[in-house]
């Protein structure tokens, strides 16, 4: 397999390298409204974010829970639209090397056009796209549209997904490979679903893409078990959700709370001396 | 998955990951069952035993007097729970009994399908949580109360519109996390696939009990059919049976509640566009950004902002032909049914009759002329809807007595 020559997969390596797995803060565009939002993404970056999921706010969001449900519907009431959200990945783009995955519904890449959708990201420094409800077998169009604009294409593995579904949808993606840590929905839940590090040496037997873990992870903690399963990183959404939701009408505060999270979440990010560290992974 | 659930360029699987691996085993526990003539002997004793098909076919002489074709009832109505939600409920629990699953899980709008589920579940024995907006719990307190007799759980959903679409994406979710144990028992013909298929093939029967009533009563078809849509599943059920015979005129009515140019609707088909909502790709209400709009209708069973796909794919190819009728038309229809039948049908239902009323009655003379037999597919009545209706009557100056 070729070696991946994402940026994301290389800020993956380059926190592998320190001896840590990676953090990914995730935020909905325009939560709770365009400038607020635009500050919330530097703080993550200040806080030592390795790389940021951000998503596009959809009205209709099954596989989300009602925390990143709650950020959608913010960002929709403060008139926050697809434009605008592009406006703001590009101002992140020209002050910022830090890499950014989007998450969206294929219904907002539909309606702008998958080609179109996919130049946009491409020319707004958009490194890798997820489509929370595009399974592979509907993928098509999306692969290639993010081929041709050399954007990587994410996909989701489960605990639930069979072997040989596994081994088709680690050759489709590219970038990393999401790991679903639990089955369910988006949301916190206090320590990570047992098995985990069986989970990801099953993907390892197939795949040399990194592995970054999300669905349930609430903090440090977790973030710890992660690492100590063996993945190279963990993506926290609902948990930086909820810090906004904590501090609405007090930007500063709310900057400050996001800032100092992703800072704890970073500084537990090491894994430990004697730790397993991972097979196969990225050679960037 | 071993079909791709298409209809043209519609229909389709559009969910996440985690749903995959329940959908690959609901579709060949699908296909199996309904090979099966175990399960299929055992459904139709259910329905013939417990749930009273085949529902009657009425010729109604006041009705036809009035608008000058003649008109049959196909009584749904009459199906045990009170809608053909029946129909597609029993099947599925009967599918979940099967697969070994142990609990239930459903959306509802107007509360028939929330009903149709529970009464499956206290039948068989399988707890059952049913999700229901906000809103639709405030208008439809009956069914509320019902589910709530036979055993589930009902869930407020007070997440966007507080209305069907809602609920159906808190149940989407409720089924992601409990997706080892649980059964989705989707309402209607929309979702991703396998649903709009295997819900067809549990609704068929309305069709084909209307063709053979038709012949038997009348010696030979109708001419015509005509059932409302929201997601569409009486309406499929009621088409299925003649989409190959092309001398049978087929319409689905959809709700234009203020007015098809009032913003404030649910026609999906005559002022959506092409889109993904609920793991299928079909017609949807949304914005120009592709964000999905609230629906509106005077009917908590049409207020939806999809379709089901086999719908946007026959409207399409101009098989089924799409009228709507406001809320007023189907008020109107409501009471009109009342007083001249003694029959009290769904708000829902209403949109049928009221459809085919204002073809019957346009300027340009009627639709259908003196010798034409036209089924109208009653799909449920309309006790449910009484203190809802009541208030639309009441604030629309209506009193007892008269006529509006």
């Amino acid at each position: 397999m070729l070696s991946d020559p994402s940026r994301i997969a290389a800020a993956i390596a380059r926190a592998k390298a320190q001896g840590r797995g990676a953090i990914v803060p995730f935020v909905v565009l325009g939560d709770p409204d365009l400038d607020t939002s635009d500050g919330l993404l530097r703080a993550m970056v200040e806080g030592g974010a390795d790389a940021l999921e951000l998503g596009l706010a959809f009205s209709d969001p099954p596989a989300d829970g009602p925390v990143i449900q709650a950020a959608a519907t913010r960002a929709l009431r403060a008139g926050v639209r697809v434009d605008d959200a592009f406006a703001l990945l590009r101002r992140h783009a020209e002050r910022s090397a830090v890499p950014v995955s989007l998450l969206v519904y294929w219904n907002l890449v539909l309606q702008r056009g998958v080609e179109r959708f996919y130049g946009e990201c491409a020319a707004a420094g958009v490194d890798a796209v997820l489509v929370a409800d595009l399974p592979l077998e509907e993928a098509t169009a999306a692969l290639e549209a993010a081929r041709r604009h050399g954007v990587a294409a994410v996909l989701l593995v489960t605990p639930l997904t069979s072997e040989s579904r596994l081994r088709a949808v680690a050759a489709a993606g590219s970038g990393y490979l999401y790991v679903a840590a639990r089955v369910g929905v988006t949301g916190e839940r206090s320590g990570v679903e047992a098995g985990l590090a069986h989970e990801i040496a099953r993907i390892r037997a197939v795949s040399t893409l990194p592995l970054l873990c999300g669905f349930g992870i609430a903090g440090p903690t977790e973030v710890r078990a992660v690492a100590e399963a063996g993945a190279d990183g963990a993506i926290v959404g609902s948990a930086v959700a909820r810090r906004i939701e904590a501090h609405l009408g007090d930007p500063a505060a709310m900057i400050n709370a996001v800032r100092s999270f992703v800072g704890e979440l970073r500084a537990a990010s090491g894994r430990p001396a004697q730790g397993t560290p991972s097979r196969g992974g990225p050679q960037c | 998955m071993q079909q791709h659930g298409r209809f043209g360029d519609f229909g389709g699987f559009y969910v996440s990951e985690l749903l995959i691996p329940a959908l690959e085993a609901l579709e060949a526990a699908a296909l199996e069952a309904l090979a099966d003539p175990a399960y299929r002997a055992e459904l139709a004793d259910l329905l013939t035993h417990w749930a009273g098909r085949p529902t009657p076919l009425w010729q109604a002489r006041r009705l036809s007097a009035e608008l000058g074709c003649k008109v049959l009832l196909k009584r749904e109505d009459l199906l045990h729970g009170g809608a053909h939600k029946t129909n597609h409920t029993l099947g599925q629990a009967l599918l979940a009994k099967r697969m070994g699953k142990t609990r239930l899980i459903a959306e509802t709008g107007a509360g028939q399908h929330g009903v149709a589920t529970a009464m499956a579940g206290a039948l068989f024995g399988l707890p059952t949580t049913v999700f229901m907006g906000e809103k639709d719990v405030e208008r439809q307190q009956p069914n509320v109360r019902r589910m709530q007799l036979f055993g589930a759980e009902v869930v407020p959903v007070r997440s966007g519109s507080r209305s069907l679409k809602d609920a159906i994406n808190d149940a989407l979710r409720a089924w992601t996390e409990q997706v080892r144990d649980a059964f989705y028992v989707f309402g209607t013909v929309a979702g991703p696939h396998p649903y709009p298929t295997l819900v067809r093939a549990l609704q068929k029967v309305i069709g084909e009990e209307i063709a053979e009533q038709s012949q038997e009563q009348e010696g030979r078809l109708p001419d015509a059919v005509y059932a409302c849509v929201g997601g569409g599943s009486n309406a499929i059920g009621a088409f299925a049976a003649f989409l190959e015979r092309p001398e049978v005129q087929l319409f689905g009515v959809e709700p234009a509640g203020h007015g098809l140019d009032s913003g404030a609707h649910g026609a999906a088909i005559a002022r959506g566009r092409p889109g993904v909502l609920h793991g299928a790709h079909s017609m949807v209400l949304q914005d120009p950004d592709g964000q999905i709009l609230e629906a509106h209708s005077i009917s908590a069973g049409l207020d939806y902002p999809g379709v089901g796909p086999e719908h946007a794919y026959l409207a399409l190819t101009g098989r089924v032909q799409y009228l709507s009728a406001t809320d007023d038309e189907a008020l109107a229809a409501f009471t009109w049914l009342c007083r001249r039948e003694g029959i009290l049908p769904a708000l829902e239902s209403s949109h049928a009759l009221a459809a085919l009323a204002a073809g019957q009655r346009a300027p340009g003379g009627p639709r259908h002329g003196p010798d034409a037999l036209v089924v109208v597919n009653l799909s449920g009545r309309g006790d449910k809807d009484l203190e809802h209706a009541w208030r639309e009557l009441a604030a629309r100056g209506w009193r007892p007595g008269r006529e509006i």
